[in-house]
């Protein structure tokens, strides 16, 4: 076993008076399929947050690769080597399939806005291998046919593919998959399964998905950790975790529930 | 090395403005002014497009940064010019556009010193401490004695002409638009577009939001330069709230967001504005009711057609 990639140690959050996340251990290796379940409310998109940076831990340490991501703004999280998707698709409607793709490219620039005057050949240059790669990435996933229309008008499924397509254009080594599965039918979740599959080979990174959908979180995790009010009370494989009297008391209720 | 074609025709521009600034004496005198004023029109609207229509920032303080550089390089030309003892030619063609530059540059570090800690805050709120830094630098003009007070500036020296507001539109529309079409430059629209997102895709929103701040800022100041040097007089109550406003209805008519119509609703308007002179004293009650009747017609901006978003890559 390698190294974990991405560690989380004694992590707690509070908002006000709320314990929203209450110290997590967890840690994702280097090319892992790592799932986080648990049921609703259970504090997994704000792990997430945690992560990318869009909040700060109350209490405890991130570390990715070694490194403490502590009072990292998320762009500089996500130079590090972390991508992500949301919950509910946030892509750049307004701009092209094209554009969605290419922008997501900057950081791997090395112009700025000062070659983007001067127009000079080393600009030109990076900008047609630029138009190149992001080509490539689209017809990896057979987007390029529907590159110039904007990114609002495509298909729900389409627009969920699009965004884990610009999540890795950023080049990360972690891609954090917030509810892919959400909204889609049998058919496109086993499409979505042998999608991130296929990701992680292809890419060769480490994928840690929040899921609600158990057929898909068992069908593909390697490893998955459990929520339930905040704190963590599973860890292992998908047969284990399915055995798990916690797991189960979590998600179908312990004693019969008194009608009140 | 063969300059890429946008560069090419911005040479064209240049050249194309200072011909005609060779033969604008010309011109009928009237005439002559609406159509500078005009062009510097052009340089506010498609600075401020930078920042209202592509970087989706709120910013109701363009004739504050217009007023900083006004001011900056009147007091260059009236006072620190006479002492230097250059000749005519050198004060036109050298001293001042160095002198617009550094109205410019003073705007653009206006521009630093209200956007860094304002552009945290979004929409209305980022409008609301815009519009105040316009609303103090007027009273701070007002109450300076070494820059006229409220008597106003006078005796600016008249180095505006074709060449300069022309040449300046020409520049500032190459700025803006080469900065948008690059990959960096898209980056603009990204967080107009969706903040959160562009942030997880690696992009400093910070950074972009500054960085269309102080541009638009700087052309802003540019443009207050020529201005100064073309009325020859500046009256701080010119730079208020009805003026920002103004440029704001510009970038609104001509589309927030889009090169060329922007171009056009800036000429446009400042041609409505002045032959509405003749109605007296309706001219802003129809000037307004203009207004309400295009909103209401063409509220995605007057001159956006699909065939015309698709050249310019905003849809």
């Amino acid at each position: 076993m390698s190294d974990p990639l991405l560690e989380l140690s004694g992590v707690t959050i509070r908002f006000g008076g709320l314990t929203a996340v209450s110290s997590v251990d967890a840690d994702v290796r280097e090319g892992e399929l790592a799932g986080l379940i648990g049921p609703n409310g259970a504090g997994k998109t704000t792990v997430f947050n945690m992560i990318t940076g869009v909040y700060q831990p109350t209490e405890g340490a991130i570390s990715f690769g070694g490194q403490p991501t502590a009072g990292l703004k998320p762009y500089r999280i996500t130079e590090l080597g972390i991508a992500r998707t949301f919950q509910n698709i946030r892509l750049f409607p307004s701009l092209t399939v094209f554009d969605n793709v290419r922008v997501a490219f900057h950081l791997h620039l090395d112009h700025d806005s000062v070659h983007s005057l001067t127009r000079g050949p080393k600009f030109q240059a990076e900008e047609v291998q630029l138009r190149e790669r992001t080509r490539e990435l689209l017809s990896i996933f057979r987007l390029e046919r529907v590159q110039d229309e904007p990114a609002k008008s495509l298909s729900y499924g389409d627009q969920r593919r699009l965004e884990i397509i610009r999540a890795l254009a950023t080049r990360p080594k972690l891609l954090l998959l917030d509810e892919p599965a959400a909204g889609m039918n049998p058919t496109e979740k086993d499409e979505l399964m042998k999608l991130i599959r296929f990701i992680r080979d292809r890419f060769g990174l480490a994928i840690l998905l929040v899921e609600h959908d158990m057929k898909v979180v068992m069908g593909i995790c390697e490893r998955i950790h459990v929520l339930e009010y905040g704190r963590k009370i599973a860890e292992g494989t998908p047969s284990g975790i399915r055995g798990d009297p916690k797991v189960i008391a979590a998600y179908l209720g312990e004693e019969p529930v008194k009608e009140s | 090395m063969f300059p890429p074609r946008s560069q090419r025709i911005l040479l064209a521009v240049l050249a194309a403005s200072a011909l005609l600034s060779a033969v604008s004496g010309r011109l009928n005198p009237y005439f002559l002014d609406v159509a500078l004023g005009a062009g510097i029109s052009v340089v506010l609207a498609s600075s401020l497009n930078l920042i209202n229509g592509f970087t989706g920032q709120f910013s109701l303080g363009h004739a504050g940064f217009m007023a900083v550089g006004a001011y900056a390089s009147a007091m260059l030309t009236t006072t620190l010019a006479p002492r230097l003892g250059l000749s005519a030619n050198l004060l036109q063609w050298v001293f001042f556009p160095l002198s617009l530059v550094a109205g410019g540059l003073l705007a653009a570090l206006a521009g630093v010193a209200v956007g860094a800690p304002s552009l945290r805050l979004k929409g209305d709120y980022l409008a609301i401490v815009t519009l105040g830094f316009g609303e103090i630098i007027k009273v701070v003009l007002q109450n300076v004695d070494a820059v006229g007070a409220s008597r106003g500036l006078t005796g600016i020296p008249s180095h505006t002409n074709f060449f300069w507001v022309f040449g300046s539109a020409a520049v500032t529309v190459y700025v803006v638009w080469a900065l948008l079409n690059s990959t960096y430059g898209r980056g603009f629209l990204a967080v107009a577009d969706d903040e959160v997102a562009a942030e997880a895709m690696g992009l400093n929103t910070t950074g972009y939001k500054i960085t269309a701040f102080v541009v638009g800022a700087f052309f802003a100041g540019v443009a207050g330069g020529l201005y100064a040097h073309l009325k020859g007089y500046l009256n701080p109550g010119g730079f208020s709230f009805d003026k920002s406003i103004e440029i704001v209805v510009m970038v609104i008519l001509g589309g927030m967001g889009r090169h060329s119509g922007v171009v056009v609703a800036a000429l446009l308007l400042t041609v409505l504005t002045e032959s509405l002179r003749q109605t007296g004293a309706f001219r802003m009650i129809v000037y307004s009711v203009l207004l309400i009747v295009l909103m209401l017609t063409r509220p995605q901006g007057l001159f956006v057609w699909p065939l015309w978003s698709k050249k310019e890559g905003r849809p």
